[in-house]
């Protein structure tokens, strides 16, 4: 690496290494759009690592900041799966159902960019947890 | 950059990896490995995340999800549940001790959600290895605008204005220390960091080099700047080679990134750093011993004036300061310093952190806003504490500090309040005793301390303390007399008053503040020779209670001296002439048959 001889440098550096740090800083935010991909043994079968994989990858390709993607464990809707969740603040959760790589691309476009949801898509608007 | 959907953060710190995380570091590398997930899943070695009682920490990320005692054994499982499946080691997440309920995020422990981090804000967050983390953490930005848009005494007014001061334990103001060092005019002056910790029990600014190096480096740089110093030097003892293995990395990677050396963003100005180890002389952190020492000369105070201020290293005029004072800089450049004068009280804004140890349930690091209560501190944070005992003191300001018992649990934390119940804020290390701690003995453990690091340079210190420890070894020895209570305390005040430096001047304190607010105890060592807590071996001894025992003969089996007389079903009797005082018997016994006294 050469050395730096402007604050326009040590900028450019910051903003590639931001990416590394993003996913940390965005975990830790609370307004953050959490997408939660089911991965347990049926997931994992109808191929929700591919689907997740898609989705990280179209999240870095459209460029968005805060959203944390983390998978979860079997959500009992196993004829839909693969299945993904996306929670952000001031809407309900929505859960998608069948999201293989092109729903899932989908899913980043349309819900998270353009808070348009997939109405063909969704199994149940108000998923909630019950404690 | 890096494609990778997840972090995993495990704490190196000098405490977690005493309990082998980096093995478990080594163990979940093989494991994502094996599972052909390396693409997907980084492991990120940090600094300390404070919580040391519950190490090792492994952090996840984006799940946020926070491991406690980790065990490399645990590492094949967390792959394959967690990282793969998305299930989480519900074994592993730390429980709240009243609701017994699990909890996932580090916000929500107790131990955490009254801190507020300044200086750690870095600490089990970025790889400290990786400059990158920092300045993707807005590091190096502060040195950039002090340079690009400010003048050294804008920088200086700035500090002041922060309100800053000294965290090594004087609480000097660190703007004005910097003010009066550019004053002085000269061709070459110095930056001087101080990180000789040598407080028993604290480990502050060993945690903010270990976990974020950098940190320190870059208000290393804006000083100089400010001062008009060009070179810096890290005075650092030598038994922390993890701290200055990173500080040794850091300092390459700046230079390489040209955040050191020369023509720093072609301003000019020039700053480069290098390290000086000390051998663990406690008196070396005293600044003008710190100064002879940076010099390879012997490590002894000096008078002052001249002050370091005029003439420090090479009799250059040099500034020197704490390692927590300088993490706290650049974010006062970042955020401005009516953000920073708006945490903690008037006079003592910001944080502190406190190496929390002892008998509490969550030993650890903590940063909290100035201000706070020591039971805060205490309670709220430590968990109160250890095995439901009764509090009774605890101690601030190691070896210079003094005691503060439960009547002033309630006063909040700064410079001025401490001082003025006879302890101090010192460098941050905070022991707490409970009812099982013998005061006479830990005046007697800090003596024993201090009279060792004495350099030997003035008489009362030299001497003084050496007699003082005799008067105490006599008193617990149960040879005391009131006689002897009254001369520790004039032979204290004598040598506070005639010594040179801060060591001399203040290590009579953990006897003198235990002789006024443990009075009662000294007095039960001397009058009735009796210890309460049962800790000075010749002033106690264990009895069998006969309506109590019934003579399951466990003790009789245990007790290392076979002193222990009784048969299967009798009542035992413990042979006083041949006790040896191990507590083995009353340890053992499940009856409460043995009695203490």
């Amino acid at each position: 690496m050469a050395k730096l001889k402007t604050v326009e440098e040590l900028k450019k550096i910051r903003q590639a290494a931001l990416d590394q740090l993003d996913l940390r800083s965005t975990a830790e935010s609370e307004d953050k759009v959490l997408v939660r991909v089911g991965m347990a043994t049926c997931g994992i079968a109808s191929g929700a690592r591919t689907t997740m994989k898609a989705i990280l990858d179209e999240i870095a390709k459209q460029g968005l900041a805060n959203v944390s993607v983390t998978q979860t464990g079997c959500i009992g809707y196993c004829a839909q799966e693969p299945v993904v969740e996306v929670i952000s603040k001031g809407m309900p959760s929505v859960l998608y159902g069948k999201v293989d790589e092109n729903r899932g691309r989908e899913i980043v476009i349309e819900h998270i960019k353009n808070g348009r949801l997939l109405q063909n898509a969704i199994i149940n608007k108000s998923f909630e947890n019950v404690e | 950059m890096s494609n990778f959907r997840m972090h995993l953060l495990v704490c190196g710190g000098t405490g977690c990896t005493a309990s082998d995380s980096l093995k478990l570091v080594k163990m979940l590398k093989e494991s994502i490995k094996k599972h052909e997930i390396t693409n997907e899943v980084e492991v990120v070695v940090t600094g300390c995340f404070g919580f040391c009682e519950k190490g090792p920490i492994l952090k996840v990320y984006p799940d946020n999800v926070f491991y406690i005692t980790v065990k490399p054994e645990d590492a094949e499982e967390i792959i394959t549940e967690h990282v793969i499946k998305g299930r989480k080691v519900e074994r592993l997440l730390y429980v709240e001790p009243n609701t017994k309920k699990r909890l996932e995020g580090q916000k929500s422990i107790p131990f955490y959600k009254k801190q507020i981090r300044i200086a750690l804000r870095n600490c089990g967050f970025i790889n400290p290895e990786d400059i990158n983390e920092y300045i993707a953490a807005d590091g190096y930005q502060a040195l950039a605008k002090c340079l690009t848009e400010m003048s050294p005494d804008e920088v200086i007014d700035t500090v002041v204005q922060s309100g800053l001061r000294g965290r090594g334990g004087g609480g000097y103001p660190t703007g004005l220390k910097w003010k009066y060092t550019r004053q002085n005019q000269s061709d070459e002056k110095y930056i001087i960091c101080n990180a000789d910790e040598g407080d028993p029990g604290a480990f502050m600014d060993r945690s903010i080099l270990e976990g974020d190096p950098h940190s320190v480096l870059e208000a290393m740089a804006i000083a100089g700047y400010a001062i008009g110093a060009q070179y810096g030097y890290i005075y650092i003892r030598a038994e922390y080679p993890l701290a200055i293995n990173r500080l040794e990395i850091a300092i390459k990677q700046a230079r390489k990134l040209g955040l050191l050396g020369e023509d720093i963003f072609s301003t000019g100005f020039n700053f480069d750093i290098g390290l000086r180890y000390g051998a663990g002389a406690f008196v070396c952190g005293e600044e003008t011993a710190l100064i002879h020492s940076v010099e390879g000369k012997r490590g002894e105070p000096s008078s002052k004036p001249p002050f370091p201020a005029q003439r420090g290293v090479w009799d250059k005029p040099s500034c020197v300061n704490n390692v927590e004072t300088f993490a706290n800089i650049p974010p006062i450049f970042l955020k401005g310093p009516a953000w920073f004068k708006s945490i903690g009280t008037e006079k003592s804004p910001g944080t502190k952190v406190f190496a929390l140890a002892g008998k509490v349930n969550n030993v650890g690091l903590v940063e909290v806003p100035m201000g706070i209560t020591l039971r805060e501190v205490i309670y709220d944070i430590g968990g109160g504490i250890k095995n439901n005992k009764k509090f009774k003191a605890v101690q601030t300001g190691g070896p210079s500090g003094g005691c503060i018992t439960k009547e002033n649990l309630d006063i909040p934390i700064d410079y001025e309040s401490l001082n003025s119940i006879g302890s101090m804020m010192g460098s941050g290390g905070m022991i707490v005793m409970d009812e099982d701690n013998c005061m006479v003995d830990i005046a007697k453990f800090y003596l024993e301390f201090t009279k060792d690091e004495s350099c030997g340079k003035c008489t009362p210190c030299r001497i003084g303390n050496t007699r003082m420890l005799e008067i105490l070894e006599k008193i617990t020895k149960g040879n005391g007399t009131e006689q002897d209570l009254k001369d520790l305390v004039e032979l204290g005040d004598v040598i506070k008053d005639t010594s040179l430096c801060g060591l001399g001047q203040t290590s009579p304190n953990p006897v003198l503040s235990t002789l006024h607010y443990f009075q009662d105890e000294y007095l039960a060592h001397v009058k009735d020779k009796h210890c309460p807590a049962g800790v000075c071996q010749a002033l106690f001894s264990f009895h069998i209670l006969p309506d109590k025992c019934v003579g399951c003969t466990a003790c009789a089996r245990i007790c290392p001296a076979h002193c222990i007389e009784g048969e299967r079903k009798i009542v035992h009797v413990i042979d006083q002439s041949r006790c040896i005082k191990c507590s083995a018997c009353y340890n053992t016994c499940k009856f409460n048959a043995i009695e203490k006294g």
